[in-house]
């Protein structure tokens, strides 16, 4: 079971992810990777989709990586992941390769969400064995805070600004962690950066998995979102805390919640403190707030209804 | 060494079992599928021990591809047309990765409007790729160009995906007499699969795919050139050695009574052994015909097109494919090769979607009396 030890024992002497990358200050990503990663026992591979995480960690002659890694495009992570893991199947099965490392892909949400949704989708419904891990930032940051499936109702971001009319995004998320656990997969789980020891139980049981795995991890971005690089806990805090980011896994087809809040928090305490919400705290767009806190609330009840 | 019946299509299936590669995979799309569905039917057999992933599209088949070649494993994929048209993105990278991916092409005229048969469209949309391209003239040579791909993609001077072409139906679905090599003497031939510094080498970590800016990525892409020079001898090297073991010749051109030729036809693929026929009847009737046929059209063997047409006073290019706006693809580069040369240089079109090409029609372009598009209809179609 994953410690906080055994997870720093597995950042001493060549950490997965080293030092020396160009992530920005109060980036989750980071979070997200180091714990994923020093909580999968075993050998490693990485698999990544383009992005932030790629861009920042590999720009030609460095690299940040210290275990296996590969990059192809956008929109095929898991297609090249399946790939990987055919061949080590392939290759260990005529007894050409050794112990069997465990295929972890990293993908934003626009790698995720949208453009390469038919690929995890297949991938999934091939049933690999691999552990999917998306960093969920809610936009296409890498290329400047684009709105993608995965952009909450009411987020401005640059294709989904406010002005004199616009307010921002006025269209629901897609909810991919369900979408996932439709492919009927051995595991799909939903974290945040915030809650290390929660995201760290999620990747040993992901990696343990017989068959795909997917993690659906929120991670915040300082830019996108508009906060102050050292607020990064509090908010994703916030996330869970007013139930708009459920922190739960479905290991079998079996909902189960990981983290109950105590007090039932509005969602204000969510949209505070982040500039691509500040217009939903005008008193004219009441009604915004009103509708996001429904859907949160709605969604919350139908996963009470379904967990264990 | 037997000989047997098989299609274009069959003989690839036969081929990828007995090069047994470890990782196929496939997207089905006509005119490649008979190449997938005889395979998958030879591994439920028994006989090779390929993992198949059944992709879920053309881009994952080659993505899966990168992946599985980069990762240490012997890959072979297939497609044609539409396939080729959305892996696209992924062939480019395929080759700037230098993943050793083999490609069986069952070339198809490229959408819209969508039409199934054969012309090289799609071959030509991922002619500046950085793939090699070896056209087969008929079901045999697909065999011997699928053995050879294997090296040839696989030698740590080149570590290039290659593509073996072949006209979708008149090679992927007709049945010709075909002799086979024995599983052994293939193994043999095509030896182990052994990449430098593989992905699942987990105790020397490398880094595969990196982003690389305007202070690297020229150096990058030009090592794609270097690779494709050392291609081109390398066709050559391969070919001799197989041929030592087929009896057949394999070289990235192939002169066919162009000796004290006057005139020559250049062309790729299948149509090729049509030509071949009017050659014949021409020099019957007194005319000093030849043809050059371009087996690797990528890379394109500038130098050796140049020498083989030296002594000819005219060169007519057969192109397949279109290119609005420009002289057809294959034209561009012959008119390339023959630059300053002494000779009259023609070319035509003929053949997209499949419409066929007769002998009357070589005849036709031969006697000067055929336009630049061959068999096109004027503006009273379809009247």
């Amino acid at each position: 079971m994953a410690r906080l030890k055994m997870l720093a024992a597995n950042e001493h002497g060549t950490p997965p992810l080293g030092a020396g990358h160009s992530l920005c200050q109060g980036c989750g990503i980071p979070i997200v990777v180091r714990t994923v990663l020093d909580a999968i026992p075993g050998k490693k591979v990485v698999v990544n989709a383009t992005g932030c995480l790629e861009v920042a960690t590999t720009r030609f002659p460095t690299t940040a990586w210290n275990v296996p890694w590969m990059h192809v495009a956008f929109e095929n992570a898991a297609a090249v992941a399946a790939g990987v893991e055919s061949a080590q199947r392939a290759l260990r099965r005529r007894g050409l390769a050794g112990e069997e490392a465990t295929i972890v892909v990293f993908a934003g949400d626009g790698g995720t969400y949208d453009i390469g949704l038919q690929a995890l989708s297949g991938a999934l419904e091939r049933g690999h064995r691999l552990v999917f891990c998306c960093y969920d930032n809610e936009a296409y940051m890498n290329t400047g805070v684009q709105r993608s499936g995965a952009t909450p109702f009411g987020a401005s971001t640059t294709t989904s600004p406010t002005g004199s009319v616009g307010l921002g995004k006025l269209q629901e998320r897609k909810d991919m962690t369900e979408i996932a656990a439709a492919h009927h997969v051995p595991y799909v789980a939903q974290a945040t950066a915030s809650h290390w020891h929660d995201l760290a139980l999620k990747a040993e049981r992901a990696a343990a998995a017989d068959g795909p795995a997917f993690l659906n991890v929120l991670s915040d971005c300082p830019v996108g979102w508009g906060h102050e690089p050292r607020r990064f806990k509090e908010i994703l805090d916030a996330a869970v805390e007013t139930r708009f980011w459920p922190l739960y896994e479905i290991a079998d087809g079996e909902h189960r919640l990981t983290y109950q809040p105590q007090d039932y928090v509005p969602i204000d305490s969510w949209l505070r403190g982040q500039k691509r919400f500040a217009h939903l705290l005008e008193p004219e767009h009441a009604e915004l707030v009103r509708h996001i806190q429904a859907r949160v609330d709605a969604d919350w009840e139908r996963l009470l209804a379904v967990s264990s | 060494m037997t000989a047997q019946l098989m299609t274009g299509g069959e003989v690839v299936a036969h081929a990828m079992a007995q090069i047994d590669p470890d990782v196929v995979p496939v997207y089905p799309i006509t005119p490649q599928t008979p190449i997938i569905q005889h395979f998958a039917k030879l591994v439920a057999d028994g006989r090779a021990a390929t993992e198949i992933v059944n992709v879920e599209s053309e881009h994952s088949a080659m993505s899966a591809a990168i992946g599985s070649a980069l990762a240490g494993a012997r890959t072979i994929t297939a497609t044609s047309s539409q396939g080729l048209a959305l892996m696209a993105e992924v062939v480019y990278i395929a080759a700037a990765m230098r993943a050793p991916v083999v490609v069986a092409v069952g070339n198809r005229a490229l959408s819209g409007p969508i039409n199934i048969h054969c012309d090289h469209s799609d071959s030509m949309l991922v002619r500046d790729s950085g793939v090699i391209q070896l056209f087969a003239e008929n079901v045999q040579e697909a065999y011997d160009a699928m053995l050879l791909a294997v090296r040839l993609a696989e030698r740590s001077d080149v570590l290039l995906p290659v593509f073996v072409c072949q006209d979708g139906f008149t090679i992927t679905h007709s049945a010709e007499p075909v002799e086979l090599l024995d599983d052994e003497t293939v193994r043999a031939f095509i030896g182990d699969y052994t990449l430098p510094m593989p992905l699942l080498d987990v105790e020397r970590p490398t880094s595969k795919g990196p982003f690389a800016m305007p202070d690297y990525y020229f150096e990058l892409r030009h090592q794609q050139v270097q690779a494709m020079a050392c291609a081109l001898p390398a066709i050559d090297e391969l070919g001799w050695e197989l041929a030592r073991l087929t009896g057949r010749p394999f070289s990235a051109i192939e002169p066919y009574r162009l000796d004290d030729a006057e005139r020559a036809f250049i062309c790729l693929g299948s149509t090729a052994g049509l030509v071949k026929d009017v050659v014949d009847e021409l020099r019957d009737a007194g005319e000093r015909f030849g043809l050059l046929r371009i087996c690797s059209f990528r890379p394109f063997p500038e130098a050796a097109v140049a020498d083989a047409l030296a002594g000819v006073s005219e060169a007519i290019v057969l192109d397949r494919a279109e290119a609005p706006g420009a002289r057809a693809p294959l034209y561009a580069d012959v008119a390339a090769s023959l630059f300053g040369a002494d000779l009259e240089l023609r070319g035509h079109v003929y053949g997209l979607g499949g419409r066929e090409l007769h002998p009357d029609d070589v005849h036709e372009i031969a006697e000067g009396r055929c336009g630049l598009y061959v068999g096109l209809r004027g503006a009273s179609w379809p009247a």
